[in-house]
C-alpha cells in the first residue's frame, strides 16, 4: 500500500484528535500524577484509640485549662477546656502550638556537660547522676569556702512549688541571690505595697467594668491573662461598653477600643494625672476609699492642669476632658496599667497615677473595679533551719542590691545583673543557676548581659529548649515541659479571684529529661546536712501533694481550684503627695530624632518560650520578611527622610544597631518607630533563629528613680539608607 | 430527586465571622494548621507559597494619622454554591478532585486525584486554594503530632480548607451510633470555630433555623443566600459566587472593602445585569 501524503496527515490527525477525545491523555497525567505521590516519605500519621486528656497550660502566666487529644501515645492537637473559668474552651494561638514545642527538635534531650568554648555549641551527653554529681559538688566547693553568696539563680516566676523549691533551696544553700525576671507584676506589687500599705497584686473585674481606660495595656495583645481577655473583649463588643485605649501605636488593642488616643509615648501618667486633675476640679471624685486626698489634691491641680497636660501628652485638652468625664461618670470605670504584655515593669509613677484613678473612681474592691489581692498562700514549709555557712551567706548583700539603699524598694533587679558583673557588683558571681528564664534574649541591652554571662564562671541552665541562655551555660539540666509533668499553676494575671490549676503529664517524657523539682530535690539530699533536712521529700510528686493538702482531691478531679471569696489586702489608697520625676527615653533628640517602642504581639511569644514554627508562619510579611525585620514609620516621617515601602535601612539607638525594612502604617505617631518583640533570635533553630532584629538589642534599662526597675519604654533612634 | 430531598433535607454548612468581635490573634490559623496536618518551611515569609488555609487578612481604611483604623478578616474557602452547585473551583478541575456537596454544601479536596493542574486556584476568586510546590518535611520528632484524621499531602496537589469534613464524618458516624437522624449542632465545630478565644466564628447549617449561624446570618433564599442581617456582607458577593461564609461588621468601610465598588456605587449595591 502506497502511502500519500494526503492519507499520511488524515492519519495523523485524526490519530492525533481520537487519542485527545479519547480519556487516555486524562487517564495517563492521572495516573502519572498517583504514581508521582506515592512517595514513601509522605508520612501517613498512624491510627489508634483517641483519648481527650486535661491539663493546664503554663507556657503564659494565663494558666488556660486544656485538653489534650491523644491517638495512642502520641498527642495529637491542644484544644481549650470547655467549662474552664479562666478560658472555657478558647485558647490561643501560643497554647495552641504546644506540641510542637514537645515533640520539636529544639528540646535538650539529656542532661549534657560543654566541651568546647562557651557559646559553641559543643556538648557531650551526661547521666543525670554525674550532672547531679558537678552540680553539687562545684556548690560545695564554694559553700564550703564559706562564698554561698555567690551563687545566683534567676527564675521566671516567684510563685508556685517548683520556683518555692529553687528560692528554698538558695536559702538553705546560703544565697540571697534569688531572682525573678523583670515584669510589670514588679511595679504591680510595689504600687500596691505604696498605695495600699499591702503584700499583693492587684486584680482587674474587666467583665463587669462598663468603661475601659487602658493606658497601654495590650488587652488583646498579650495582656494579662490573654484568652480570658479576648473573651471580655467580645463580651464589651455586646455590652456596648466603651473602651478607650491611650497609645502611641495603633495597636490591635487600640483598633478594638471604642476610642484610640495617640499619646506621646512615656507620658501616659501625665495623662492619668491630667485626668485625675479634671475630675478633681470637676468634682467629680469619690474620696470614700481614699486617704491623703486633700494635701495630693493641691499638688495634682496645680501641676497637672488640663493646658500644660495637654502639650506633654499631645493629647487635645478637650478629649482630656472628655475622657475625665466618661470616665468619672460610668456606672463601673476601670482603668488599666502595663503597657503590651507586661513584659517591662514600667515606672512606680505610672502605675500609681492610673491605680489612683481607680481610686478616684470609687471602683476599689468593688464589682467591675480594681481590687487588691493576695496570692494564694498554699504553700506553708517550715521556715528553712539554716546552718553557719548559711547564715552567714544570707547575710550577705543581694548581688542585684535589691531591697537595700536606693533599691531599697525592689525585690529583684536583674536589669543590674549586667553592670554587676561588669564591675559594679558588691562581689564577684561563681555560679548562676537559670530556670524557666532567657535572659540572654528577653532582656534590654542584650549584648551587655551576654558579655557579662562570658564572665560567670559557671552557668547551669534548667531549660527545656536549646535557648541563647542555654548557649551560654556550662551544664545542661533539661526540665520536662509542662505536657510531661505536674505542677501546680498559680495564676494572678489580672485575675480578681485566686485560681490555681494543675499542669497533669499528658504524655511521658519524650527524652532523657528530668523534673526541676526533682532535680533541686535530688541535689538538696546529695548535699546533706542542712541542705538535705530543708528538703524532707521523697521527690516532688510527694512535695506537691502534700503541699497541696486538701487542694490535691480537688485539682486532681477538677484541674482547677476557684477561690472566688476572697478578702481584699486592703481597702484604702493612699495618695502619695510628692511627685517623682517621669522617665525619659535614653539618648539626645539631636543625634537621635526618633523615638523607638517596642510593640508585643500575640502571635509572637516574647518571653521564656520561644515561637513554635506555627506561629512564625503567622506573622505578616511587613513584619518579617526572610531574615529582615521591619519597622513601623508613619508615611510622613518617611517621606521626610526619603524611605519608601519594604526600603532597607540602618536603624541606630544609643545601645545598637541594627539592619531593617521599612514599613509604612498610618496607624502611627509621626516621629515614632515601632518594632515588634520576640524575633532575632540566635539561638533554636533553622525554624526561628536569624529571623528579625531583637529590639533588646538597641534598648537598654532605664531604671525607675522610685525603685530601680527598669521603667524603659522605648529609646531615641535614627533611621539611615542602608 | 424531589421525593429524595424530603427524606433527607440537604444541609448548607457555613459560617458567620463577627468582623468586630475578631482581634486578629491568628488563634485560628494555628488551630486550623494543628487539626489539619498543615506542613510548613523553615522561611514562610513569601505568602504566596505559605500554605494557610485560613489566612487572617489586615484591612485598613487607608486614612491618614489619627484617623486611620484596621480591621482583620479570617478567609477560609468560601465554600461557593454558585448557582445550583457550580462553584468557581468545581466547575474547571478536569479530575473530579474537587466537589460540590448537595448534602451538606462542602467543597471538597481530594488530594489523590489532584494533579495538580492549577485551574482551581486560577478560578477561585478567593485565593483559598494553596499548591504543595514542594514535598512536607516535618523536623525531626515532630511526625509525631500528626493527626491520622487527615492525609498529609505531598508534592503537587492543591489543598484548601475542608470545614473540618473528618470532624463532620465522626460526628455523623456518632449521630447513627446514637440514634439520632441528623448531627447535632454542637457535635460538629470546625477546629477554628471551636478555638476562637473572642467567639467571633459561628459555624453551622444555614438551612437549620435552629442553629446559631441561620439565626445570625438570616439568608435570603430569593436573592442566593443574600444575608437580612444588615451587619453581613459575603467577599464579593456580586460575583454571584454565592459563598457561605458570611462577615459581620457594624463599620461601613469594612463592608464596603469586602468588594470591588465603583466610586458612586452604594456599599451592599447589587449591580444591575449587563444586556
Amino acid at each position: 500500500m502506497k502511502v500519500d501524503r494526503r492519507s499520511f496527515l488524515s492519519f495523523v490527525i485524526g490519530g492525533a484528535a481520537g487519542t485527545a477525545l479519547s480519556p487516555l491523555p486524562w487517564k495517563l497525567t492521572d495516573d502519572s500524577s498517583i504514581w508521582s505521590q506515592m512517595w514513601p516519605w509522605t508520612p501517613v500519621p498512624p491510627d489508634g484509640e483517641v483519648v481527650y486528656e486535661d491539663s493546664t497550660c503554663s507556657l503564659c502566666p494565663g494558666g488556660c485549662g486544656i485538653s489534650v487529644r491523644k491517638v495512642d501515645n502520641r498527642a495529637v492537637k491542644i484544644e481549650g477546656k470547655k467549662g474552664h473559668p479562666v478560658n472555657d474552651g478558647g485558647i490561643c494561638i501560643l497554647g495552641l502550638s504546644g506540641l510542637q514545642l514537645l515533640y520539636g527538635p529544639t528540646r535538650i534531650k539529656s542532661p549534657m556537660k560543654r566541651i568546647g568554648e562557651r557559646g559553641e555549641g559543643k556538648w557531650q551527653n551526661i547521666s543525670w547522676d554525674e550532672a547531679t554529681a558537678i552540680l553539687t559538688e562545684k556548690l560545695t566547693d564554694i559553700r564550703d569556702k564559706g562564698e554561698a553568696h555567690t551563687v545566683a539563680a534567676i527564675a521566671g516566676s516567684d510563685s508556685g512549688t517548683v520556683p518555692a523549691l529553687l528560692q528554698r533551696f538558695m536559702t538553705a544553700y546560703g544565697s540571697p541571690n534569688f531572682i525573678r525576671t523583670p515584669s510589670h507584676r514588679d511595679t504591680d506589687e510595689l504600687a500596691v505595697k505604696t498605695l495600699f500599705g499591702a503584700i499583693g497584686r492587684t486584680g482587674f473585674d474587666v467583665e463587669n467594668a462598663d468603661f475601659i481606660l487602658s493606658f497601654g495595656s495590650g488587652i488583646v495583645d498579650g495582656w494579662g491573662s490573654p484568652v480570658r481577655m479576648f473573651r471580655a473583649s467580645s463580651l464589651w463588643k455586646e455590652k456596648n461598653t466603651t473602651v478607650v485605649q491611650v497609645e502611641p501605636r495603633l495597636s490591635n488593642s487600640a483598633a478594638k477600643a471604642t476610642q484610640w488616643v495617640p499619646v506621646n509615648p512615656g507620658t501616659e501618667a501625665d495623662l492619668a494625672l491630667g485626668i485625675a486633675a479634671v475630675m478633681v476640679s470637676q468634682n467629680m471624685v469619690d474620696t470614700g476609699a481614699v486617704s491623703g486626698f486633700s494635701g495630693w489634691k493641691n499638688e495634682l491641680l496645680a501641676n497637672y492642669p488640663t493646658e500644660k497636660v495637654s502639650p506633654i501628652t499631645g493629647v487635645n485638652a478637650d478629649v482630656i476632658v472628655e475622657l475625665a468625664k466618661g470616665f468619672a461618670k460610668a456606672n463601673r470605670p476601670l482603668a488599666l496599667c502595663g503597657r503590651g504584655k507586661g513584659l517591662v515593669p514600667g515606672s512606680l509613677r505610672e502605675a500609681a497615677a492610673i491605680y489612683a484613678l481607680n481610686a478616684l473612681a470609687g471602683n476599689i474592691n468593688q464589682d467591675g473595679g480594681m481590687w487588691a489581692v493576695s496570692e494564694a498562700d498554699y504553700i506553708q514549709w517550715p521556715d528553712v533551719a539554716t546552718d553557719k555557712l548559711a547564715s552567714s551567706g544570707l547575710r550577705q548583700p543581694r548581688f542585684d542590691g535589691a531591697g537595700a539603699g536606693q533599691y531599697a524598694k525592689a525585690r529583684y533587679l536583674l536589669n543590674r545583673l549586667a553592670v554587676g558583673v561588669n564591675g559594679d557588683g558588691p562581689y564577684p558571681l561563681q555560679v548562676l543557676l537559670v530556670a524557666g528564664a532567657n535572659p540572654c534574649h528577653d532582656l534590654p541591652d542584650t549584648q551587655s548581659l551576654q558579655a557579662a554571662f562570658a564572665q560567670i564562671p559557671f552557668i547551669v541552665s534548667f531549660s527545656s529548649f536549646k535557648d541563647e541562655t542555654a548557649a551560654m551555660a556550662d551544664l545542661l539540666l533539661p526540665d520536662h515541659v509542662y505536657l510531661e509533668r505536674y505542677e501546680d499553676v498559680p495564676v494572678g494575671a489580672g485575675l480578681a479571684h485566686q485560681v490555681i490549676g494543675l499542669s497533669k503529664p499528658v504524655v511521658s517524657p519524650q527524652f532523657n529529661t528530668r523534673h526541676l523539682g526533682e532535680t533541686l530535690i535530688t541535689a538538696a539530699k546529695a548535699m546533706g546536712g542542712s541542705i538535705a533536712d530543708a528538703f524532707p521529700w521523697d521527690d516532688y510528686e510527694t512535695c506537691l501533694e502534700k503541699t497541696l493538702a486538701e487542694k490535691w482531691d480537688v485539682l486532681m478531679e477538677e484541674g482547677v481550684w476557684v477561690e472566688t471569696d476572697i478578702e481584699p489586702v486592703a481597702d484604702t489608697v493612699r495618695l502619695a503627695g510628692k511627685d517623682v520625676p517621669s522617665v525619659q527615653a535614653e539618648g539626645d533628640v539631636n543625634s537621635f530624632p526618633l523615638l523607638l517602642i517596642p510593640y508585643d504581639s500575640i502571635r509572637l511569644s516574647s518571653g521564656y518560650i520561644g515561637d513554635a514554627p506555627f506561629m512564625i508562619k503567622t506573622v505578616a510579611d511587613t513584619i518579617l520578611k526572610g531574615k529582615d525585620g521591619f519597622v513601623e514609620i508613619n508615611p510622613q516621617t518617611a517621606s521626610a527622610a526619603g524611605f519608601s515601602e519594604g526600603a532597607l535601612a540602618t536603624l541606630t539607638t544609643p545601645r545598637g544597631e541594627a539592619r531593617v525594612r521599612i514599613h509604612l502604617f498610618e496607624g502611627i505617631k509621626p516621629g515614632v518607630i515601632a518594632m515588634a518583640r520576640g524575633l532575632g533570635h540566635t539561638a533554636y533553630d533553622g525554624y526561628l533563629a536569624g529571623k528579625g532584629v531583637n529590639v533588646n538589642e538597641l534598648i537598654g534599662p532605664v531604671e525607675d528613680p522610685s525603685s530601680g526597675h527598669d521603667a524603659a519604654w522605648g529609646i531615641r533612634a535614627k533611621l539611615a539608607k542602608a | 430527586m424531589k421525593h429524595e430531598q424530603k427524606h433527607n433535607p440537604p444541609m448548607k454548612y457555613g459560617m458567620a465571622i463577627d468582623l468586630d468581635k475578631c482581634t486578629g490573634c491568628g488563634a485560628c490559623m494555628v488551630a486550623c494548621m494543628a487539626e489539619n496536618n498543615v506542613s510548613f518551611k523553615k522561611d514562610e515569609s513569601n505568602k504566596l507559597d505559605s500554605i494557610t488555609w485560613l489566612r487572617v487578612y489586615k484591612l485598613t481604611n487607608d486614612k491618614p494619622y489619627p484617623n486611620t483604623d484596621i480591621c482583620y478578616l479570617p478567609r477560609p474557602c468560601q465554600h461557593c454554591e454558585g448557582h445550583g452547585g457550580h462553584s468557581p473551583c468545581v466547575s474547571v478541575c478536569p479530575a473530579t478532585a474537587t466537589d460540590y456537596s448537595r448534602e451538606t454544601g462542602i467543597v471538597s479536596q481530594i488530594y489523590t486525584r489532584c494533579f495538580g493542574c492549577r485551574y482551581c486556584m486560577a478560578a477561585c476568586p478567593y485565593h483559598a486554594r494553596y499548591f504543595n510546590w514542594w514535598d512536607p518535611v516535618w523536623p525531626d520528632g515532630m511526625e509525631k503530632y500528626l493527626s491520622p484524621n487527615v492525609s498529609p499531602r505531598m508534592r503537587g496537589v492543591v489543598e484548601k480548607c475542608s470545614f473540618c469534613f473528618h470532624r463532620y464524618q465522626l460526628a455523623k458516624n456518632k449521630a447513627y451510633l446514637d440514634g439520632e437522624r441528623t448531627v447535632p449542632e454542637a457535635a460538629y465545630q470546625t477546629a477554628c470555630t471551636q478555638a476562637c478565644p473572642a467567639g467571633a466564628i459561628v459555624f453551622g447549617d444555614l438551612n437549620n433555623p435552629n442553629h446559631q449561624v441561620h439565626q445570625v446570618v438570616k439568608p435570603d433564599p430569593k436573592h442566593g443566600g443574600k444575608s437580612k442581617n444588615p451587619r453581613a456582607f459575603r467577599l464579593l458577593e456580586r460575583l454571584g459566587t454565592n459563598p457561605k461564609i458570611y462577615y459581620l461588621s457594624s463599620r461601613e468601610w469594612v463592608r464596603r472593602a469586602g468588594d470591588n465598588y465603583l466610586a458612586h456605587e452604594k456599599t451592599g449595591q447589587v449591580s444591575k445585569p449587563h444586556h
